[in-house]
């Protein structure tokens, strides 16, 4: 499904990619671990196409599509789909403008005509249910005054609307709050199919309770320099990164 | 618990601390302002003809100009012809004989805490103290030249380093600017000349203090900094003068050129005599300061605490040129009894990737009027320019006036330029808080104005701050009870 | 030739004529209007409050000034000036600065204009709508002029359209407005103005507005398409309690110029205004906002939010901003905003990340940034309207629709 190789990248003048091998196929399920500043940020955020980012060297094939090539739109809609760390609030675009302008822009990517009104508003309620999501929050504005843990919520919800096949978690730094992690991950894998692949971006290795990978990368100053299976985490958690480094 | 308004007291005046005279013979030239006198004073100063025809430009360009008066202050008839242009402390009776520098000049800056022997200065700080038309000493001037740091008065420039000052002079502020700037062009007398050159951290803080003490003479000080690439200064200037019935007139003109990778801080702790308290006398302070930062990341901060003068008109600004230059202006402007302030700054964005940031405090108390105006220009081509302005006005009682007057003018679509100002008057539950606690009331209003000045005062240099918040609780002192 | 010399010479071939069609009331006040005119001028871009906006040159062509009176429709509460129901004396010229040469331009050529008076206590439940439609065959001036009555206890809705129409291109039009609003103790008035004209006009607008205790006004300006566009509002709160709410927004593109100009002058204790402004900048479009907030000595408690905000889409675009604090009252809230800026790229990320292509994300976000000025406005046909109009006029579906409207 995606298939990184030797992808370097760069915020302004600071390298922070140097060279990222990963590959991921259909189904699977992969976490990377690192410490502050590693780049794992820089990873979920270089793959979705952040264009505060610049690519240096190497490719990302997804599907069989140069994704670089592709802005950030055109890979979200060819399945891709991050949830924010911390998601933005966007005053004054209702969640249900919001919705319907990235529902119908997928739909026109897959060849569909757009929804009509009615029946996007049906599917909304649905997948509200689906996700247990209070209607008052769908009457606001992006994230406008969500808590934190309604933010989470929403974008699990966001994913249940746009039923992407890649999904990227990147919960670098909300790794503290125990309940948000239980609502992505119970989200996700309510949501998850079995083609569904997803990168789990995290600081600890709670999150990966909920959901488990099958590959765990640890990634230390922009490079993978670990890949073991799930039991890498557990050590990770309870002797933390030095003695990878000190492997180095 | 105090009813409303109840801690605004009428104005009791503080005495100006500084406003006593010193009785030196001083050399005055006759008032009134003609072509004859700028040749005078050019004669005076000993200057080659290149500087005297920038004089006589200025000077003609000047008869025809207007007075500007779109400044929120009442500036009372300048009679220029009842003005002297040139007044030297420092000439003896006698001609012909040694310049030594008069005893009471050396007891008056004692007086007013600029020791000017080496052996009593501030520590870490080089002077150059000037009164009237004339630079009276310049400390550590040797041990500057060590490092090839130039700081001496402008005239000692002219004649040293005549090249130099031609290079810099009227390329930052024209003549033309403005009305005063003409004027000073024309007439200017003594100020400050410092050259850093490249690669070089001028070891000590520099600073100008001036002083105004013959009667009905203006003082026209010009200083001149450039700070070469990659170097760094920090400039400080103080101002006092006596008390007098009639107003003086100050019309300084500082330019500043800051080249690729240097830095400079100017900091002013301006406390002319302000006038008494019922708005007689005091000094009009009509100033034109400007740095242009021509370098790429260049920087230049103002940094101005400004509680004296009748009246104040001044606009310490930055051209920002370079591409990464970064500006700043910190002020706090105090105005009590009759004073009026109209003060602020000029932000021109013209380098790409340029910033800008602007905090202004204005305290209004007495009778007084207090302005902040400023501009922040992006131009064409200043692509991804920030600018950041916060203006902040406090009222002590209800016969003042607080007023903003912030402009923009954007052209360019990749800029950010905010701006916010808030006015309110003191905040009487931090007030009741403090005299629960035990403070009392005008003590209270000063811990909390300077906690209101803040962010400013955090800006000078040590020695200058502790001197700047003495100075605001002064300058207060009588406003509340 | 100085521009304001042909509307000199109109005046003396015409002002008879014009004083025969108008009423006395309004030509007891004509000639000494017009010599202050004659004796300033248009105002220059020197003069503080006119320097973003170029009005000798505006004025200079040579336009036909139209004397048809208006065709009103009779309902309640809308009458001609010359038809009132009441003595406007005290009313007419008498909040409009005399010293502003446009409002003098207009006092001096205007010969008949627009009364909405709502008398004591009574409500006029429908909105009363102007409309202003701008076509014909001819470059033509004309010169409104709007008095607005309400009663101690009187409340109204009055909205204003100033709509482009097909006419050649060659055409164009100048309109000088002048509106004295007068606002009495507890009544209530909500004022709409909206600018939806074509690149051919130009308008002059100039608001009066007196506030007195316990009323509450609130006017909002609406510029979707104009050619140039210059507002001036002044507002006086003069009662205790007054409450002003005074909002606008601008959409420029190509060369538009929209210039507005706004006083709210404290006189009172205890009153309260807002402001909101915002505008969105495309193409080579000039914009000008100078909002100045000015309390009064004795104008305590005066609580004063004044806010502009403004993108600018096009590197060519250019705006100027001027946010004002003059004040002589310590015991005040006042603060003032002001804000040129990019759209926010985090946002423009996280929807293009939900796949919403980068020029639909950027409409969304222009719109929601309008939404902030459109979403105070109480009456929800016109706030339903407006939202549809935004829309459009950002998706670039304006013109033709508009025309299609027009046309029938």
């Amino acid at each position: 499904m995606l298939e990184i190789k030797n992808l370097h990248a760069r915020v302004g003048d600071k390298e922070i990619l140097k060279g990222i091998d990963l590959t991921i196929a259909d189904g699977e399920i992969h976490a990377i671990m690192g410490t502050n500043g590693a780049g794992k940020s820089t990873l979920s955020n270089v793959i979705v196409g952040n264009p505060a980012y610049e690519v240096t060297e190497g490719s990302i094939i997804f599907n069989g599509q140069d994704l670089l090539s592709m802005n950030t739109e055109e890979r979200a809609n060819a399945g891709i789909f991050m949830s924010f760390q911390a998601p933005i609030e966007i005053p004054g675009v209702s969640m249900t403008n919001f919705m319907r302008a990235a529902v119908n822009s997928r739909r026109k990517a897959q060849g569909k005509e757009p929804l009509k009104s009615t029946d996007f508003l049906k599917i909304m309620r649905e997948k509200r249910k689906l996700v247990e999501i209070d209607q008052k929050l769908m009457n606001r504005s992006v994230n406008e005054g969500f808590s934190g843990g309604e933010r989470k919520r929403n974008e699990i919800f966001q994913m249940a609307m746009l039923e992407p096949t890649f999904c990227i978690l990147d919960e670098t730094d909300s790794g503290l709050d125990v309940d948000a992690l239980r609502i992505v991950a119970e989200g996700f894998n309510k949501l998850r199919t079995n083609e569904t692949s997803a990168l789990v971006i995290t600081h600890y290795q709670r999150l990966l309770d909920y959901i488990r990978p099958q590959f765990v990368h640890v990634l230390i100053d922009g490079r993978i320099v670990m890949t073991e299976g799930p039991e890498l985490a557990l050590k990770i958690e309870t002797e933390g990164f030095d003695w990878i480094k000190n492997q180095q | 618990m105090a009813e409303k308004n109840e801690y605004v007291k009428s104005v009791v005046k503080k005495e100006y601390e500084y406003g006593f005279t010193t009785d030196v013979h001083t050399e005055i030239i006759d008032k009134g302002l003609n072509e004859d006198v700028v040749r005078l004073i050019s004669a005076k100063k000993g200057e080659p003809d290149w500087l005297l025809q920038f004089r006589l430009e200025a000077y003609r360009y000047w008869i025809t100009q207007q007075q500007p008066s779109w400044a929120h202050v009442t500036l009372p008839p300048i009679d220029y012809q009842a003005i002297s242009y040139y007044a030297d402390p420092t000439a003896r009776k006698k001609d012909g004989e040694q310049k030594e520098i008069d005893p009471e000049l050396m007891k008056t800056f004692d007086k007013l805490g600029i020791p000017l022997e080496e052996r009593l200065a501030l520590s870490g700080t080089a002077v150059d103290a000037v009164m009237d038309s004339v630079s009276v000493k310049t400390t550590f001037k040797e041990k500057l030249s060590e490092k090839g740091i130039i700081f001496c008065s402008i005239s000692e420039a002219v004649r040293e380093y005549p090249e130099l000052v031609r290079q810099y002079l009227g390329t930052v502020v024209p003549y033309r600017d403005n009305y005063f700037a003409a004027l000073n062009s024309a007439v200017f007398s003594d100020g400050s000349f410092v050259y850093i050159p490249k690669n070089t951290r001028c070891p000590m803080e520099l600073s100008t203090y001036f002083r105004i003490n013959a009667m009905n003479t203006g003082q026209f000080e010009r200083t001149l900094i450039v700070c070469d690439e990659g170097s760094y200064v920090s400039y400080l200037e103080g101002c006092t003068a006596p008390m007098r019935d009639e107003n003086q007139l100050h019309a300084a003109i500082v330019e500043i050129v800051v080249l690729d990778n240097a830095e400079v801080k100017y900091s002013t702790v301006q406390n002319w005599y302000p006038g008494d308290s019922e708005g007689r006398g005091g000094v009009l302070n009509l100033v034109t300061k400007r740095g242009h930062l021509r370098g790429v990341n260049s920087k230049l901060s103002w940094t101005q605490v400004e509680t004296g003068s009748a009246i104040t008109w001044k606009y310490p600004s930055c051209v920002l040129s370079g591409d990464g230059s970064q500006a700043e202006f910190y002020s706090v402007a105090v105005t009590n009894n009759h004073q009026e302030a109209d003060t602020g700054t000029k932000m021109i964005h013209i380098g790409k990737n340029t910033k800008s940031t602007i905090i202004s405090k204005g305290i209004s108390a007495g009778r007084s009027q207090n302005s902040y105006r400023g501009l922040v220009r992006v131009t064409k081509n200043a692509d991804g320019a920030r600018n950041y302005s916060s203006c902040d006005s406090l009222l002590l009682g209800n016969q003042c006036g607080a007023h903003t007057f912030p402009y923009m003018d954007v052209q360019n679509n990749t800029a950010t330029v905010e701006h916010e100002a808030t006015t309110s008057k003191i905040n009487e539950d931090q007030l009741f808080y403090c005299n629960q606690r035990g403070i009392s009331t005008e003590e209270a209003v000063g811990l909390i104005v300077n906690g209101y000045a803040k962010d400013v005062l955090n800006k000078l240099p040590m020695e200058f701050a502790v001197e700047a918040q003495k100075l605001l609780s002064v300058s207060l002192e009588g406003t509340v009870g | 030739m100085k521009s304001e010399q042909q509307y000199i010479e109109l005046y003396n071939e015409v002002n008879q004529l014009i004083k025969q069609k108008s009423c006395e009331p309004m030509n007891a006040v004509r000639d000494a209007a017009f010599q202050v005119f004659r004796a300033q001028g248009f105002p220059t871009q020197k003069l503080e409050r006119y320097k973003y906006t170029d009005v000798p040159t505006a004025f200079a062509p040579n336009y036909g000034i139209s004397l048809n009176s208006a065709a009103i429709n009779p309902s309640q509460y809308i009458y001609s000036i010359s038809a009132a129901p009441i003595d406007i004396r005290p009313y007419y010229n008498k909040i409009a600065d005399a010293a502003d040469s446009i409002t003098a331009l207009n006092t001096a050529l205007v010969h008949d204009g627009i009364l909405v008076y709502v008398p004591k206590n009574e409500n006029s439940d429908v909105p009363i709508q102007i409309d202003n439609h701008l076509s014909g065959n001819i470059s033509t001036m004309l010169n409104r002029r709007l008095l607005i009555v309400l009663e101690q206890g009187a409340q109204a809705t009055v909205i204003i359209n100033d709509k482009g129409g097909v006419h050649p291109d060659d055409i164009s039009f100048l309109t000088t407005q002048v509106v004295e609003v007068f606002c009495q103790p507890n009544s209530h008035l909500d004022l709409y103005e909206v600018e939806e004209t074509d690149k051919s006009c130009s308008r002059f607008s100039n608001v009066y507005i007196r506030a007195e205790r316990d009323s509450s006004v609130r006017h909002n300006s609406i510029t979707l398409t104009n050619g140039l566009t210059r507002n001036l509002c002044d507002a006086y709160l003069v009662g205790e309690n007054a409450q002003l709410t005074l909002n606008g927004c601008v959409i420029g593109s190509e060369s538009q110029h929209i210039d507005n100009n706004t006083l709210i002058r404290h006189c009172a204790p205890q009153c309260q205004s807002d402001q909101l402004y915002k505008y969105v900048l495309d193409g080579h479009s000039v914009g000008a906002f100078a909002g100045k907030i000015l309390v009064d000595k004795d104008a305590q408690k005066t609580t004063s939010q004044e806010t502009n905000a403004n993108l600018c889409a096009s590197p060519t675009a250019r705006m100027y901003s001027q946010p004002m604090l003059e004040i002589y009252a310590d015991d005040v809230k006042c603060n003032h905003g002001s804000t040129v800026g990019v759209m926010d790229e985090a946002a423009l990320f996280y929807m293009r990340q939900r796949g919403i292509p980068e020029a639909e994300a950027r409409m969304l976000l222009k719109n929601a940034f309008m939404g902030g000025v459109i979403d105070q406005i109480p009456l929800r046909s016109l706030r339903d309207r407006l939202y549809v109009k935004i829309e459009k006029r950002f998706l670039g579906e304006y013109e033709k629709c508009e025309a299609c409207r027009l046309c029938k």
